[in-house]
């Protein structure tokens, strides 16, 4: 018999190597459609990487299929790129087989809420220790120009060439409803937004979701310009921040209040600064966080961003391993000659 | 508690077949478990046939809710659970309704005479009370008032009426175990473990066993005890195992033979969800199981520890292998170890989920789009499914890929004596991962090229974590050597033919004749998976009448054992016995050209003996009416 070898596992003493963008660089040309919102999200990330003191060898992106699937051949991290809608699951199986590696998966709003919408919920709902990344286009992009579960509502595409009838997910309440407990939503526009998202993310024990609006600039394009460009942000994105009040607009007039059916956009002015909502990421009723993604029409009316949730569960991964070793510290490791003979046996 | 004598040791049967049928809530599957482990303990060979349905309580009474165990022990060795019962205990009028059809004439009939009331007979069809009127004068016909014995045994526990009515299993499994001498000791034992805590149901389940084993010994039975004898069996230790465990256990055994962690990827469908149970037990032995949210997350998961270092098991039943193909497809391409267990059953779609079939043989050929060859190995008896899973995890581990192992419901929960294996003898399987560059790059730089094959033919699996080795692997088409992703048509043609090839090259064992082939026969029998015993009993019939026959069995089915060409070709006519339509006499005609013939059966039951007895004895007639035709022909 012989134990469990697995070179990989094995914790290094030596310091975590100071890296650059350039080590979180693989060698392969990046085939995005020029223009893609996909390249500031790579960019955010490959600049963020050297700033989390980890690992290249003990980090993995892990997607599915799609344009932002592709995204796993240009990290020089270890990678797979998975089958449509799969990236949780598999991602699931790793980060239960090794807990030491840090997993992120990515996916577009096909791959993940569509698909594999299922993979998605119950990840989020074990808890398992994963960064997932959403980048949410609102279309099919690599199929050219279906709509998706994230289109709105009498959407023009190919597929619904007189309008989309159904309603769309969104994927802050998705995640909400499966109970998450980090659920955050940022936009390619603004690297640091984005870089502190995802630090945050990479910093949360269990399940941490990021929706990232995304430009798809030849099926999709401008779909979130009306909240994300420059000159319109101030007004039309809401910057959750823990512990302040939630307030926005150039002067801060605007303000988000507790309102009978959820929550409600006020003038601070008319309402009075006592009457806005404290943001609390902390606090464990999801209801207050579902409410707030439920208060914009995006992408017309002001939206949040930042965290909406990051509450303490147990992770899953490690909860199952805890498992193992605590049987194994009660009754030792298993014989295999034991379990062979743990049913009545006979000699002849 | 009533003291059991021992009769002076009772006239002899080499074998006998019995089957315990009743409601599904009288627990005959219990019942038949525990005369079969008695029997087990006591040294008979025997072979063992659980029939239930799909519902889990079908409405009490009807037919759709008749529970049936059928046992066959011996004092020889025996290979199916026998073709037709010599004893049904009939538990309720539907039983009777049910089972008496399978029961060989003049067999003996033991009913609870109790049950057959008006309510009853009426659920069950019956316009009249079968046992009063001539329905069953062929048989011999025993009467037991089980449900009224069993009361009033339990009474004087305190136990109500209501709770001892569910303890007749146990004077029906009294009544038995007098009648063929079985030991008493291991029920017994098995009782107070079973429910230890629960005094009342102990001494229930006893005084019911203790006033059956009293009512065979004390009553005008019209039945003789007789015994059955142990049956001569090589030295050493024994236990009763069904597929599943045995399965199971060559999981834990291939994850310690491979210094490997096991990880169970899977989702609970019938047959196979007892292996997640039996998994589930063995965190001592590192298993981590993961219950997943669906059949393709089960296999995403397991696809994951594997890249991970694991040894990745998914296990499922048909339905769930069709949701599998495209992740299996994945682990193809990734050339990544991985195991997919099948435990048949009767379909399409829901199907017979709680029958037996063995129709997923093509899907397990080619199930998956595109040219996306597995390895397949199948197991032959419950306990041989131990040796196949380490066959299985040896083929994926040394080979990396992914590999099918094919069962059936039958195996799955059919039981027979397991000689243990010595565990120093097995096998370890070398399992090697790259921890150093195999490439320099354009600036003399060493790097890693995940696709960059070694001698053996196999890409370096580099697991994640280890240093400087990162690389992205995935399931769109990749260059040979760098793994990068090409669109290169050269590319893709070389590497389907790869895919291809690694796999039909993969060594497997020669097709060698069963014991006792060889004797200038001009028929072979060609089977494969749980059909075994069925064709070994057969053959050994056709044989002793003077026939000649070989029997061949295929454990690996993909790739198919080298010589087997040669072989099928070197006899006059081929018989391949299959519970489906004719799925490997299909492969076997078009690989080898040969004129093959199909034996079929989808009953969702397993072939008996004598089935495919009549079909050899056929062919062989049919031989002899070409050579006596050849004799007398007309030149």
């Amino acid at each position: 018999m012989t134990d469990v070898l697995n070179p990989a596992t094995q914790v290094s003493d030596d310091p975590v190597p100071e890296t650059s963008r350039a080590d979180w660089t693989s060698d392969q040309e990046v085939r995005w459609c020029p223009g893609c919102g996909d390249y500031s999200i790579l960019t955010a990330l490959q600049l963020l990487m050297p700033e989390l003191g980890v690992r290249r060898e003990k980090t993995v992106f892990i997607s599915g299929i799609g344009c932002a699937a592709r995204f796993p051949y240009y990290m020089n991290t270890y990678g797979v790129h998975t089958i449509h809608g799969r990236a949780p699951a598999v991602a699931t199986g790793l980060a239960m087989a090794r807990p030491d590696l840090d997993v992120w998966v990515i996916g577009g709003d096909g791959d993940m809420l569509s698909i594999g919408g299922n993979h998605l919920i119950h990840a989020l709902r074990r808890n398992v220790n994963l960064n997932v990344l959403l980048f949410n286009n609102q279309i099919y992009g690599l199929t050219k120009g279906q709509f998706s579960p994230t289109s709105q509502k009498g959407k023009v595409t190919k597929s619904s060439p007189v309008g989309l009838v159904a309603r769309p997910f969104n994927p802050i309440s998705v995640a909400l409803g499966a109970e998450a407990t980090f659920v955050a939503r940022t936009h390619d526009m603004d690297r640091h937004h984005m870089q502190d998202t995802f630090r945050r993310a990479y910093e949360h024990e269990g399940a941490a979701f990021v929706e990232v609006l995304q430009n798809c600039n030849v099926f999709n394009d401008g779909v979130f310009a009306s909240i994300t460009k420059k000159d319109v942000r101030e007004d039309m994105l809401i910057d959750l921040q823990h512990g302040e009040p939630i307030l926005f607009g150039s002067e801060k007039q605007y303000g988000v209040a507790r309102s009978p059916e959820g929550v409600v956009i006020v003038d601070v002015a008319e309402v009075g600064i006592e009457d806005v909502l404290v943001h609390d990421e902390t606090i464990r009723n999801p209801s207050t966080a579902f409410s707030l993604s439920r208060l914009a029409k995006t992408p017309v009316t002001p939206t949040p961003i930042g965290v909406f949730r990051a509450i303490d569960r147990g992770e899953f991964a490690s909860s199952v391993s805890a498992q193992i070793r605590e049987v194994q510290a009660q009754v030792g490791r298993g014989d295999l000659g034991d379990l062979l003979r743990s049913q009545p046996t006979w000699e002849v | 508690m009533t003291e059991i004598a021992e009769a002076p040791s009772p006239p002899a049967l080499d074998e006998v077949i019995i089957r315990f049928a009743g409601d599904s809530g009288d627990g005959m599957q219990l019942t038949g478990d525990r005369f079969t482990n008695a029997s087990a303990m006591f040294g008979n060979d025997l072979a063992t046939l659980p029939e239930y349905p799909a519902e889990i309580r079908a409405p009490a009474g009807t037919m759709a809710g008749v529970s049936a165990f059928q046992v066959h022990i011996s004092d020889h060795d025996i290979t199916t659970p026998g073709d037709a019962p010599d004893v049904l205990v009939a538990m309720n009028p539907a039983a009777l309704k049910s089972d008496l059809h399978t029961l060989v004439p003049g067999g003996t009939l033991i009913v609870n005479k109790d049950t057959f009331e008006e309510r009853n007979l009426t659920k069950a069809g019956y316009d009249h009370n079968p046992l009063d009127a001539e329905d069953l004068a062929g048989y011999r016909l025993i009467k037991v008032p089980m449900t009224s014995l069993t009361k009033e045994a339990c009474a004087e526990f305190g136990v109500k009426p209501r709770d001892a009515d569910r303890s007749k299993n146990f004077f029906a499994l009294g009544l038995l175990s007098w009648m063929y001498s079985r030991p008493v000791e291991p029920t017994m034992d098995w009782i107070e473990s079973k429910f230890a805590g629960k005094d009342l149901i102990i001494s229930a389940n006893r005084a019911a066993f203790n006033a059956g084993h009293a009512y065979g010994e004390t009553a005008e039975l019209g039945a003789q005890r007789v015994i059955v004898k142990a049956a001569p069996l090589a030295p050493g230790t024994y236990t009763n195992i069904n597929g599943n465990t045995a399965l199971s256990w060559g999981l834990v055994a291939a994850s310690q033979l491979s210094g490997l962690p096991l990880y169970l990827g899977s989702y609970p469908i019938t047959p196979a969800t007892d292996i997640l149970h039996e998994l589930s037990k063995h965190k001592a032995f590192g298993v981590t199981t993961f219950q997943a949210e669906d059949e393709i997350a089960s296999i995403g998961a397991a696809i994951g520890a594997s890249y991970g270092g694991s040894l990745g098991v998914t296990t499922t039943s048909g339905p769930g292998l069709a949701l599998k193909g495209e992740a299996m497809g994945l682990a193809v391409s990734l050339e990544l170890p991985l195991i997919v267990v099948d435990i048949q059953r009767g379909g399409p779609s829901t199907g017979l989920p709680t029958k037996t079939e063995a129709a997923d043989l093509m899907m397990a050929m080619y199930g998956r789009h595109g040219e996306s060859p597995m390895p397949i190995v199948a197991a032959r008896t419950p306990s041989d499914c131990f040796d196949m899973a380490i066959e299985a995890a040896r083929i994926a581990l040394v080979h990396q890929t992914p590999v099918m192992f094919l069962s059936d419901g039958y195996l799955a929960n059919g039981s027979e004596p397991w000689r243990l294996p010595e565990v120093d003898d097995l096998p370890t399987i070398e399992v090697r991962y790259a921890t150093e560059f195999n490439m320099v790059d354009e600036d003399g730089n060493g790097t890693f090229w995940p696709f960059l094959r070694g001698e053996d033919g196999n890409r370096p699996i580099a697991l994640p974590g280890t240093p400087d080795l990162m690389h992205r692997i995935g399931g769109i088409e990749k260059e040979d050597g760098s793994g990068n992703v090409s669109y290169d048509p050269d590319n893709h043609e070389h590497m389907v033919h790869l895919r291809n090839d690694r796999i039909a090259s993969i060594p497997v064992p020669e097709a060698e004749l069963e014991e006792g082939s060889g004797d200038d026969a001009d028929l072979l029998v060609v089977g494969w998976g749980s059909t075994w015993g069925a064709i070994t009993g057969a053959v050994r019939r056709v044989r002793v009448a003077g026939g000649r026959v070989d029997h061949v069995h295929l454990t690996h089915l993909n790739p198919l054992p080298a010589n087997l060409g040669d072989l099928l070709r070197s006899y006059q006519r081929v018989l391949v016995p299959e519970l489906n339509l004719g799925q490997l006499v299909r492969i076997l005609r078009a690989e080898y050209l040969v004129d093959a013939q199909s034996l079929s059966k989808v009953k969702g039951q397993p072939f008996t003996a004598g089935e495919i007895q009549f079909a050899i004895t056929e062919a062989l007639d049919g031989l002899a009416g070409i050579t006596g035709q050849n004799e007398g022909g007309t030149a």
